[in-house]
């Protein structure tokens, strides 16, 4: 399976950015940033939101490896996030109880091992082949393990899951794991370790010739590599960062069911990846970051959320296939012309047209389910800030016109933004 | 014994029907475009709900064509207005388009629906037993599920083999570009392959809604088998995905019939283990809950042994 040729096209401008002063000045800006995030946000769900974030973060990075990087498609990558946080849950267990010497911070140390060896098993036979053969097994795998863990209750936890308990486990320098913002600094600093760790490996020629495999197989067998030791390789360790971060999700939140490995989970760390782009190394982050915003934000206001993130991510297939990161790279160009303020006009227009129908297709789906699932007897739905009855035709006609209005004005605004986009990113010798 | 070999082969025919019908539009769709359709389980689903509800206002009867037919004209929209569109982005994209047009009707299925299951019932003029041998009887639905799996069978096996339309088809399935030259539309082949295979996942929907149940959870449940079939049968094979279907079928059946443990297996067989704790759960697993792995199982061991699958000729 080729991968996109935009996404191609943007990694190989990323290979070639200069200046290591620069890239090494964004890491300081992301460590500052993780470190003042929890006084700047002082919403009592910021903290438990971020922690959710970062974990996603690193998850969704690691898959990144298979996907954008190495051109390998997984419908089964929360097996190793999975079984790398059980393994860590496990351990925590034994620290508490059989005074293994394992402190809280190093609990991610014992799920990586665990994503890592359970990779190396399957990826013996998975990386073989790449394309739908790779894809087809790691579905199965899913599958399998998904059934095993109803079955194998003593490691599983069966239905309930394993619990576990980060206060009873022995500390390291007097460091306790207490709060949500304990937990935190914990995880913002394995985010930066992790996600330095990948992006270093995206530059060894392990990584290279991911890369390499990814877009031409055959050509990498003649230049004297592997293509099954060069996918073997990555699989191993994006499957090390899956356990990573399932072993903060273990020390998170001291729970581990089966659900966390399921198929459901697995899908949604294809979908947070794709939304942010494959292309780059920043995609994932991005995505994860939106994605886990998107989760805990939608669900507090609407019980159809996963509908709405379902047509956010098919918006994306069709509209968007570079993902968020993508865009905002395709923008370097405009930046750099200095003709920025040109398109804010048109991209305004674009935008309120794009809300328009959005605030009509929320309302009709909203009105639906509240039709279909309201107790009987009641007629009228707090939106937005009106009060409708849904049982007369106004409201209904109301917001499928801002629909059909909506539609219209993208047809107007949508070519016009494009146009705009296209004239700015000209550079000047060429207008 | 007898008696449960006998219902078990029934019921793995009629469950590898089935199966068949989802599995036959599902590797005709990856023969032709490349595409492992994952809403393909989704359309399914669809047909039982379409079909419940046509049913609520006159009967079983018309839904069976109806629901279908609505099925398979939504499947060609998908292809017309959003696979196609995808399609220049690549294998991936298009795969990942699949994906999120599985979820979302999954989740309008639960704003229109609801989530509790509904009692959607076959029609009343087939509510009898067919059949009574040993202490068993066979339901006269499920022959009737067979019977229209088989006479779709035969029927896709016409058109296919012995119809004009049949041999455009075929020869896009391996060279889509010589068709074109010919003079064919291929894109129009492509959206009318698509509405038919969402069609015969919407009739699947359609006749095993009552017997397996109509729930949003039940395109999640035969989804993954569906892949299962396909990709053991070979991709793009008609002959293979219709022999994985009975395959599957039956070993499934007879492996849920079955209630031996695994230790059972071992002490007939005259192994003895000391009771290890640690071993204690994998030996008093029963044939019965391994079940659900056993078709991956398959899939895994086939796809390392044979990644074009039994009867395919490529891989991807």
């Amino acid at each position: 399976m080729p991968t996109p040729t935009a996404a191609r096209m943007i990694s190989v401008a990323d290979a070639a950015r200069p200046s290591p002063l620069r890239r090494y000045g964004a890491w300081a800006a992301a460590a500052v940033a993780l470190a003042l995030l929890p006084h700047v946000l002082r919403a009592p769900a910021a903290v438990p939101v971020m922690n959710q974030m970062g974990i996603a973060v690193v998850f969704a990075l690691s898959y990144n490896m298979l996907l954008g990087q190495g051109g390998m498609l997984s419908f089964g990558h929360a097996v190793y996030f999975g079984v790398g946080g059980f393994l860590a849950a496990h351990a925590l267990n034994l620290a508490a109880q059989q005074g293994l010497w394992l402190p809280v911070p190093l609990v991610p140390i014992a799920g990586g091992l665990g994503g890592l060896l359970f990779a190396a098993i399957v990826g013996s036979f998975s990386t073989n082949r790449a394309g739908t053969v790779f894809a087809m097994i790691s579905l199965g795998i899913a599958e399998m393990m998904a059934a095993s863990a109803l079955i194998f209750d003593r490691f599983f936890g069966g239905e309930e899951g394993i619990t576990t308990n980060r206060a009873k486990a022995a500390s390291l320098g007097g460091l306790h794991f207490t709060t949500d913002r304990d937990v935190y600094y914990l995880i913002a600093v394995w985010v930066l370790i992790s996600a330095a760790a990948m992006y270093v490996f995206s530059l060894t020629p392990a990584g290279r010739m991911a890369n390499a495999v990814r877009d031409n197989p055959e050509r990498t067998e003649f230049v004297g590599y592997s293509q099954r030791w060069v996918r073997y390789v990555s699989f191993c360790a994006s499957g090390l960062f899956a356990g990573v971060a399932g072993g903060l999700f273990a020390v998170n939140y001291e729970i581990l069911t089966a659900e966390n490995m399921g198929l459901n989970a697995s899908g949604s760390v294809l979908l947070m990846t794709y939304i942010g782009g494959i292309g780059t190394f920043a995609g994932p982050i991005l995505g994860a970051i939106v994605f886990t915003f998107l989760q805990s934000m939608l669900s507090d206001y609407t019980s159809v959320w996963l509908l709405y993130l379902g047509l956010v991510f098919l918006a994306a297939v069709l509209f968007v296939p570079v993902g968020l990161a993508g865009v905002l790279a395709m923008h370097g160009p405009a930046w750099r012309n200095q003709r920025f303020g040109r398109l804010a006009g048109p991209y305004l227009a674009a935008a309120v047209v794009t809300l328009v129908t959005l605030v009509g297709v929320i309302g009709c789906l909203e009105m639906v389910y509240f039709f279909v699932s309201a107790p009987a007897g009641q007629v009228t739905k707090q939106l937005f800030w009106l009060t409708v009855n849904v049982y007369t035709a106004t409201p209904w006609a109301a917001f499928l016109a801002l629909i059909v209005l909506g539609g219209l004005g993208m047809r107007w605004a949508g070519p016009r933004a494009a146009a705009a986009f296209a004239d700015a990113s000209l550079p000047r010798a060429a207008r | 014994m007898s008696e449960l070999v006998v219902f078990s082969v029934l019921n793995g025919l009629v469950y590898g029907m089935l199966l068949f019908m989802l599995a036959s539009g599902l590797t005709l769709i990856f023969g032709m475009m490349g595409v492992l359709n994952f809403a393909h389980a989704a359309f399914y689903m669809l047909g039982a709900y379409f079909a419940y509800t046509i049913s609520l206002y006159t009967g079983f009867w018309p839904g069976l064509v109806v629901a279908p037919l609505a099925v398979g004209l939504l499947g060609a929209a998908t292809e017309r207005y959003g696979l196609r569109r995808v399609h220049g982005f690549g294998h991936v994209a298009e795969l990942i388009f699949t994906f999120g047009v599985a979820i979302v009707i999954g989740e309008v299925v639960q704003l229109v629906w609801g989530r509790p299951a509904k009692s959607y019932e076959g029609p009343a003029a087939l509510d009898f037993a067919l059949f009574h041998l040993f202490r068993s009887s066979f339901p006269a639905y499920k022959a009737f599920m067979l019977g229209i799996s088989v006479a779709i069978f035969l029927f896709l096996l016409a058109i296919l083999t012995r119809t004009r339309a049949g041999l455009i088809i075929q020869a896009s399935l391996t060279h889509p570009g010589m068709v074109g030259m010919l003079g064919h539309n291929v894109p129009r082949v492509f959206m009318v392959v698509f509405g038919i295979g969402s069609a015969l996942a919407g009739l699947a929907g359609v006749i095993a809604g009552p017997v397996l149940g109509t729930f949003p959870g039940m395109a999640q449940v035969l989804g993954s088998i569906v892949f299962v079939v396909v990709v053991i049968g070979g991709l793009g094979s008609l002959t293979g995905a219709f022999v994985a279907s009975l395959l599957i079928g039956i070993v499934q059946t007879f492996a849920v019939a079955l209630n031996v443990s695994v230790g059972d297996v071992a002490g007939a067989a005259g192994i003895r283990v000391a009771s290890l704790p640690a071993l204690h759960d994998l030996w008093r697993i029963t044939v019965a809950q391994v079940a659900p792995i056993l078709p991956y199982l398959l899939l895994v061991l086939v796809l390392i042994v044979r990644p074009t699958g039994l009867f395919g000729t490529r891989e991807t």
